[in-house]
């Protein structure tokens, strides 16, 4: 069964602004799934309309089997959102947050008390139970929204940029809690701009671009499909002028020490040391200019612009 | 989700209501108490005792019930439209919005934290009235039934002003230039028996006073509008307000994009 099925999405907005184009989505039970796209692509307007809190234009969507337009409840009682901007009242005590969301789901308060216990404990967030929201830090807001959703344990969870303005160490945190979540059977859609983490976490992917999906399909398949890659090289000895490479694409020289060389796929890393190595350039250290999936999306967004 | 599951929701809904306004009792229970007790000072007591009688009553025991309903009309409407507008403006509306509650219950949640809050101000009016004044209720069931669907009625109203609003001013606006005017022309000061015929007719428009007259009968057996009539006009608003407000929750008016 698909935990999500999207049929002919469409919304246009009042002021004549066609977010979505008719798109196509299924995800699968127990999925990771990554939607990415870039500011503007139709993303939150996507998760927006699945949340039941953008109506859409035309089209249907469907959360395991049941219709939104003819079971809103039971499809909201399987869903789990979290938003980009935060959305609690930050006048409220942290606990009462969230177990005033598991009663607006009808969970017993005494249920809903000990869940909150378990996901704040969970979150690293049960010191701060009893402050007011707005006294937590953005990151614990972020993983306070986190708990929220969780409370009446959703089958598919939507999480909208869960960690933008976290930082490292926290955000690794946060992906080994998703990906318990995840293993512990709740499928899970999540959109971000860092796509180190989008490659890491997800399985499958869909890359949606002014209002229409560009590219929907496995991490895996999406990433053989990149044909080239960009190293930086850091050189042993002093350059004046950009070496001359067989068979690489571009090569830019950014300073005497280091070099950016475009590796195709159908050459190695040994080709290239080895060409380097008989113009006497030594490498010291080399890494890649951006990550594989940075690299795709890059490519695709701006060759559907070049498109449209 | 069940019958019980919804009953939940909606006690949530009417616990975060209540502990919103009780958190910060110094804004929402105490000035409308002071405020009436400044009302029987100056018109009860000092400028009272000038203008005597009223409608066989002392002009203070006359003013009473309509002081009282007023407290109760523009706490309760006062209530729902900055609770709800908050909701909006800082987007916790969301938090409603995607659990699986129907639109009535969010509707009757938030309308019984209007009620409550009109409710509870109107008996804190009443207690400080005892400083002023007799207490007398010639019928206490009518006194409850009104102040209720008073509370009720003005709840929703300022669940639609709410929807409408799109900043701070457009929730001052209604009751600074709507409901003040109303309350104040409906009969809470006078009896309209003193105006001239004309001006008795066009105050029939006001809804307003049906409520004061109504409460009055209830307090003091006495009032320029029948009974009946008086409190089918209340439920024909909250049957049209009602109505209303579940239309605009449908739609998502104000609240989804």
């Amino acid at each position: 069964m698909h935990a999500l099925e999207i049929s002919n999405l469409h919304k246009t907005y009042a002021n004549g602004l066609q977010a979505l184009k008719g798109i196509d989505l299924t995800v699968e039970q127990g999925d990771f799934f990554a939607l990415l796209g870039p500011n503007g692509a139709g993303k939150s307007t996507c998760i927006g309309i699945v949340s039941s809190l953008v109506n859409k234009t035309s089209g249907s969507v469907k959360v395991f089997g049941h219709s939104m337009d003819r079971e809103p409840i039971k499809v909201k009682s399987l869903l789990g959102s979290v938003p980009q901007e935060f959305n609690f009242n930050t006048f409220e005590p942290v606990n009462e947050i969230v177990t005033n969301q598991g009663g607006f789901y009808g969970i017993p308060v005494q249920v809903a008390r000990q869940r909150t216990e378990f996901y704040l404990k969970e979150l690293g967030l049960w010191p701060h139970r009893n402050v007011q929201a707005r006294q937590l830090s953005g990151g614990m807001k972020r993983r306070l929204m986190i708990a929220r959703a969780l409370i009446h344990k959703p089958r598919l969870m939507i999480l909208d940029e869960p960690t933008a303005g976290v930082d490292i160490e926290l955000r690794r945190s946060m992906w080994d809690f998703m990906a318990e979540i995840n293993r512990n059977g709740t499928t899970i859609i999540l959109t971000t701009h860092y796509l180190e983490e989008a490659e890491r976490m997800c399985r499958n992917i869909a890359i949606i671009d002014e209002g229409s999906i560009i590219k929907n399909t496995s991490m895996k398949t999406l990433l053989k499909s990149l044909n080239s890659e960009t190293f930086v090289l850091y050189l042993k000895n002093t350059i004046t002028e950009v070496p001359v490479l067989s068979g690489f694409g571009s090569t830019l020289m950014v300073d005497e020490h280091s070099i950016e060389v475009e590796v195709p796929e159908s050459l190695s890393l040994n080709d290239l040391i080895h060409q380097l190595d008989a113009q006497n350039i030594v490498v010291n250290r080399m890494r890649n200019k951006s990550n594989r999936l940075e690299e795709l999306f890059i490519t695709l967004t701006s060759k559907s612009e070049k498109a449209s | 989700m069940s019958a019980g599951n919804y009953w939940v929701a909606f006690r949530t809904i009417v616990r975060k209501e209540i502990l919103r306004f009780s958190r910060i009792w110094m804004q929402t229970l105490i000035p409308p108490v002071v405020m009436v007790a400044l009302y029987f000072i100056i018109f009860g007591n000092l400028i009272g005792q000038r203008i005597g009688d009223m409608d066989g009553m002392n002009y203070i025991d006359f003013i009473m019930p309509g002081l009282v309903m007023m407290s109760i009309i523009t706490n309760s409407y006062a209530n729902v439209v900055s609770s709800f507008y908050s909701a909006k403006h800082s987007y916790y509306i969301e938090e409603m919005l995607i659990a699986p509650i129907p639109n009535i219950v969010i509707l009757l949640g938030y309308v019984t934290g209007g009620v409550v809050r009109g409710l509870s101000v109107g008996v804190a009016v009443t207690v400080v009235s005892l400083i002023f004044t007799d207490f007398y209720i010639d019928n206490p069931f009518i006194v409850l039934i009104v102040a209720f669907l008073t509370a009720f009625l003005f709840s929703l109203a300022g669940l639609i002003n709410a929807v409408y609003a799109n900043s701070y001013d457009h929730i001052a606006i209604i009751p600074t230039f709507v409901l003040t005017p109303l309350t104040y022309l409906g009969g809470i000061f006078y009896s309209i028996q003193l105006l001239p015929e004309f001006w008795q007719q066009v105050s029939l428009i006001n809804p307003v006073l049906y409520m004061v007259n109504s409460f009055r009968f209830g307090f003091r057996g006495i009032s320029d509008i029948d009974l009946s009539l008086a409190i089918g006009v209340i439920l024909f608003f909250i049957l049209v307000l009602f109505s209303f407000c579940m239309i605009l929750l449908h739609r998502g008016t104000g609240i989804k994009h």
